[in-house]
């Protein structure tokens, strides 16, 4: 049995919100003032999930980086696994945004993207 | 000396300068010039790679460049010129631009109307007077983010972070996943300086402190930072000094502030505003210098790119008419007044010259509060009202007036507690 | 094993003055410092003022030092070309009390020869300062106490002294001398050793332990540090003169003053130390800063600082400028005692020191080629539009404009890391050309500058720093992190 407590973000009140429960289970709610704030405390308690941002080597251009995203949020315990993944790749220039960069990263369903474009 | 000639000379290309461009090409305007010191478009966009940016301009949370390429795309479609890796050293007062050019040496570009949107800088350990050695390890948030996010410099491995503002907590994650350990996020207020899903996706999801109430009293190390001393602080945010405990660390990050970058407004005498330190502007983004229009950072730091991207469209656009000789005459003016618990308005003026747009006016409290009353009055009457749950000084908030509804005179904007 | 004729330690002020002088005559000059770059102590960090000597201690060397250098220095700076404005300095009494120590500080300059100290009325002094605070009854017009850029100063010594054939060997830290029948015959360095026939110790803060190695340290040197700020160059509140407070024994006071940039500074304390290296600002010093000044001039803005900073005076103690030659060790020149008017007085210690060698029997033969003129980079900053245009074409990258905040291109940048005394630090390319001096402090030009310098030098961005070893910048790479990670 965990307790967590939740800070929602729906809306810049920012309820405290308190979750009980067992993993997926969730036995009781307490502190939200609306259905977005109740839905978000489930969510981040159930399953917090996070967009990840960060940069990849580039190589054959003047700019050694491309910034990179998540194109959908990944579950949050693999986050840092994630970044050592991304830590091992380099693209050749050119890069341009939206190209996917490690499609399905660590089977999330995820895809790491461009987010900016690099020329040769 | 090579020179150009312009109907509009923007000068900074990041999402002030950008958005101000394309509306100015929207409105009309023949050739519109950004002027860009970097080697690309975007501004400090290019290394805002986290999301958070389009909520409310497009309705999708973007990252800095994602954004940025929105509005680059739709530059070039709309056919704005630029000047890249281009310094502007000064401007005259027949709305000439000389800026500084590798390739094109000593440039002056000749324009109708200039908009300024050259962003801001950084608050330095230097102005708000940190004691101690002077160490290599001491950078500003925005600093470390340039070099960790586009030249693949990692600043250091055990940091200590001061100011909780956005960008604080922002590099506060990105260092993390980098693989250096943040120790804490120091804030001399007792409140949060920026949005509390920050504190949530930044701080707390890598169980990094965040210390409320204290602040950096003095950095030790003599080539490198080797830690720093941290102290509570009192109800006048004085350290106490019993409470003084030294965190180890290799890096000290400064986030503590925002500057609007006014050098060349300066040189040029615009009218200044002191407390935003960015020139008075009307509701048209139009200085006190009628071809130069301001828009952006520049004019007061905002924490929202959207709102910027709308402020600039302003300027763009009324820098397009005056370009074109099609901006009304001015009828009057009324003065912003800064009523209760607001620390400024911006625009600081507003013309009265027969438009019956909608106006929105930008302000920032003095203090945080809760369940206030926000009103708008005019030469004593109240024109507008709304109800806000929460204010503070981190996030901007408006008020929207029509211009009809406006007399020559002042105009108030009072925050207070419902009664 | 380096071979020289006379070996300098010290690469300050005074230690490089004297080695360009000594390049007048055919001798092989070679100067150490323990540091990455000239620049010494205390002469990379003190007000910038070249005095007059009017409040030195009368009858003693300092002050024929010091009243024989002001002099010489207009014509110094036009040889080097350095920076150096004539300022001129007054000295408000506010209180009875002050006002009647004003007589005897006439005196006391007429003592030390320095007639030109004028009697002015409160009311004029206003005139020529009106932010002076209105209290003020009289005071004194000193109008050869001027400023200049010390840092430029030092190097353009340097500069011109190798131009004209001295060696400069930098990270060298001497730790030994060598004696033989009581004459040095040369030192014991962490690069190795130097056969000398003769050594001028201008060790400064170090000065003591230096003469510790030959058994000549009937003295001590401790640090008296003294902490400065530096304010924006748009500070409201501004003064034309060097604004002196009523100096006493221990130190000239807490001035205010134009910087030959267009800032102001204000300070320093006065403060003795035993930690040679601590460099430290503290709150209570800035502190005692703003109570003292605020007596001057009421409305002295601090919260327009952009930095403050200390410096190092090498106090001696017992005190007083002493230059020694000694019986027992032959060939050797102990200087020590040089403190508060060091920078000044580098142009006359120079040639006395020279002086001094030839007297204890240093081969002269003079040497027709040294050419005074040192030749400084050109400044994009302080050219016409015309000017810029004509450099941009010669030289693009001074098209690359680095340091928004003083207006500094690459091409200065680069040209700094490639002089004879190469920048080859963050801290040594702002010395030499104020990039990192501005209000951002660095903010802007800071990654770049890293970049251009690992570019330029052909090394890993993980091996810049900011001044000594140590002092890295960059911790590894963000990703391909195939360069050693640094210390």
């Amino acid at each position: 049995m965990t307790e967590k407590v939740i800070t929602c973000i729906t809306c810049p009140i920012g309820c405290n919100i308190t979750v009980r429960g067992d993993g997926k289970e969730i036995s009781c709610m307490e502190g939200y003032q609306c259905k977005r704030g109740e839905e978000y405390a489930r969510n981040e308690f159930v399953h917090p999930v996070r967009i990840l941002t960060t940069t990849v080597r580039v190589e054959g251009a003047d700019c050694p980086l491309v910034p990179v995203r998540s194109d959908k949020p990944i579950p949050r315990e693999l986050l840092m696994q994630c970044m050592e993944k991304i830590k091992t790749v380099v693209v050749e220039a050119p890069v341009f945004r939206r190209d996917v960069i490690i499609p399905n990263v660590l089977g999330s369903d995820a895809n790491i993207i461009a987010t900016g474009s690099v020329k040769k | 000396m090579f020179e150009m000639n312009c109907d509009v000379a923007v000068i900074g290309g990041g999402p002030a300068g950008l958005a101000a461009a394309a509306a100015a090409k929207k409105q009309g305007a023949g050739k519109v010039l950004i002027i860009e010191r970097d080697n690309a478009l975007g501004g400090i966009l290019q290394q805002c790679i986290h999301p958070g940016f389009g909520l409310t301009y497009f309705n999708e949370e973007l990252t800095g460049p994602e954004y940025a390429g929105r509005f680059t795309e739709q530059a070039e479609r709309l056919g704005v010129e630029t000047l890249l890796n281009s310094m502007v050293l000064e401007i005259l007062p027949d709305a000439t631009v000389i800026c500084s050019n590798a390739e094109y040496g000593i440039t002056y570009v000749k324009a109708k109307s200039i908009v300024l949107s050259m962003g801001c800088r950084e608050r330095t350990r230097g102005n708000i007077q940190i004691p101690g050695t002077r160490p290599a390890g001491v950078y500003t948030a925005g600093a470390a983010q340039r070099l960790i996010n586009r030249q693949n410099e990692m600043v250091g491995r055990q940091v200590v972070i001061l100011g909780s503002g956005d960008i604080g907590m922002i590099m506060a994650r990105r260092m993390t996943l980098e693989g250096a350990k943040v120790v804490a996020v120091v804030e001399i207020m007792d409140y949060l300086a920026g949005l509390t899903r920050n504190r949530v996706q930044c701080l707390d999801d890598f169980g990094i402190p965040l210390m409320l109430s204290h602040t950096v009293t003095r950095i030790v190390g003599n080539q490198r930072v080797e830690g720093v001393y941290v102290a509570k602080v009192d109800e006048n945010r004085k350290p106490i000094p019993e409470t003084e405990q030294l965190y180890v660390c290799d890096t000290l990050l400064l986030s503590v502030g925002l500057i609007p970058e006014n050098e060349l407004s300066r040189d040029i005498k615009v009218e200044m505003c002191g407390i935003t330190n960015g020139p008075v502007v009307n509701q048209n983004m139009q200085t006190s210098l009628p071809f130069l229009f301001a828009c952006g950072n520049v004019v007061h730091v905002n924490d929202l790119v959207d709102n910027v991207s709308k402020e600039s469209e302003i300027a763009g656009k009324e820098a397009a008419r005056y370009a074109m000789g099609t901006m009304p005459e001015s009828k009057g003016t009324v003065t912003c007044v800064l009523g209760n618990n607001v620390r400024y308005i911006c625009p600081q003026k507003i013309d009265i010259d027969g438009d019956d747009s909608e106006i929105s006016l930008y302000f920032r409290v003095n203090v945080p509060d809760e369940n206030v009353r926000i009103s708008l009055q005019s030469n004593g009457m109240e024109l507008a009202k709304k109800k806000a749950v929460k204010v503070n000084p981190g996030e901007i908030e408006y008020m929207k007036v029509r211009a009809s509804e406006l007399t020559q005179g002042n105009l108030v904007i009072n925050v207070s507690k419902e009664a | 094993m380096i071979k020289t004729d006379v070996l300098v330690i010290g690469a300050g002020a005074v230690g490089c003055a004297i080695a360009r002088e000594l390049t007048k005559y055919q001798l092989k000059v070679t100067v150490v410092d323990k540091n990455e770059d000239v620049g010494g102590e205390a002469s990379k960090s003190n007000s910038a003022i070249i005095h007059t000597g009017y409040d030195a201690p009368p009858g003693t060397l300092e002050s024929e030092l010091v009243v024989a250098a002001n002099p010489m220095f207009e014509l110094l700076a036009k040889q080097l070309e350095i920076p150096y404005a004539k300022v001129g300095a007054i000295l408000p009494a506010f209180t009875d009390e002050q006002f009647e120590q004003l007589p005897a500080l006439k005196e006391k300059a007429f003592k030390n020869r320095v007639y030109d100290v004028e009697y002015l009325t409160g009311e004029q002094l206003l005139k020529m300062e009106p932010n002076l605070s209105p209290y003020v009854k009289a005071g004194l017009y000193i109008p050869r106490e001027h400023i200049i850029d010390p840092f430029l100063l030092v190097v353009a010594y340097a500069e011109n002294a190798l131009q004209n054939g001295a060696e400069f060997l930098l990270n060298t830290k001497v730790t030994g001398i060598k004696m033989k029948g009581g004459r040095v015959t040369g030192a014991q360095t962490t690069a190795g050793d130097i056969e000398a026939a003769y050594i001028v110790n201008a060790a400064g803060l170090y000065c003591d332990e230096i003469a510790e190695m030959v058994g000549k340290n009937d003295y001590t040197v401790n640090p008296r540090k003294g902490q400065f700020y530096i304010l924006d160059k748009n500070t409201g509140c501004k003064v034309n003169h060097i604004v002196l407070p009523i100096p006493t024994k221990v130190t000239k006071g807490k001035l205010m003053c134009p910087t030959i940039h267009g800032n102001m500074l204000v300070g320093p304390t006065a403060e003795d130390l035993q930690d040679k290296q601590d460099y430290s600002t503290t709150a209570e010093g800035l502190a005692s800063v703003e109570a003292d000044v605020r007596r001057l001039i009421p409305g002295v803005n601090l919260r327009d600082t952009i930095t403050q900073y200390s410096g190092l005076r090498a106090n001696r103690n017992p005190e007083g400028l002493h230059v020694d030659t000694y019986d027992d060790v032959k060939n050797y020149v102990n200087l020590s005692g040089v403190r508060s008017t060091g920078l000044t007085a580098s142009i006359s210690l120079g040639k006395y020191v020279a002086q001094t060698l030839i007297g204890i029997g240093m081969p002269v033969s003079f040497n027709p080629a040294f050419n005074p003129i040192r030749r400084g980079i050109p400044r994009f900053n302080e050219m016409s539009r015309e000017e810029q245009d004509e450099m941009i074409r010669k030289n693009p990258l001074y098209g690359r404009v680095v340091c928004r905040c003083e207006t500094i291109t690459e091409g200065e940048i680069v040209e700094a890391i490639h002089r004879p005394i190469p920048a080859c630090s963050v801290d040594a390319v702002k010395r030499r050309l104020r990039a990192g001096m501005g209000r951002c402090q660095g903010g802007f030009c800071g990654p770049k500058v890293i970049e251009i310098l690992a570019r330029e030098l052909g090394i890993p961005t993980g091996q810049i720093t900011k001044n000594q070893p140590g002092s890295y910048m960059i911790s590894g790479k963000v990703r391909g992190g195939k360069e050693k990670a640094n210390v």
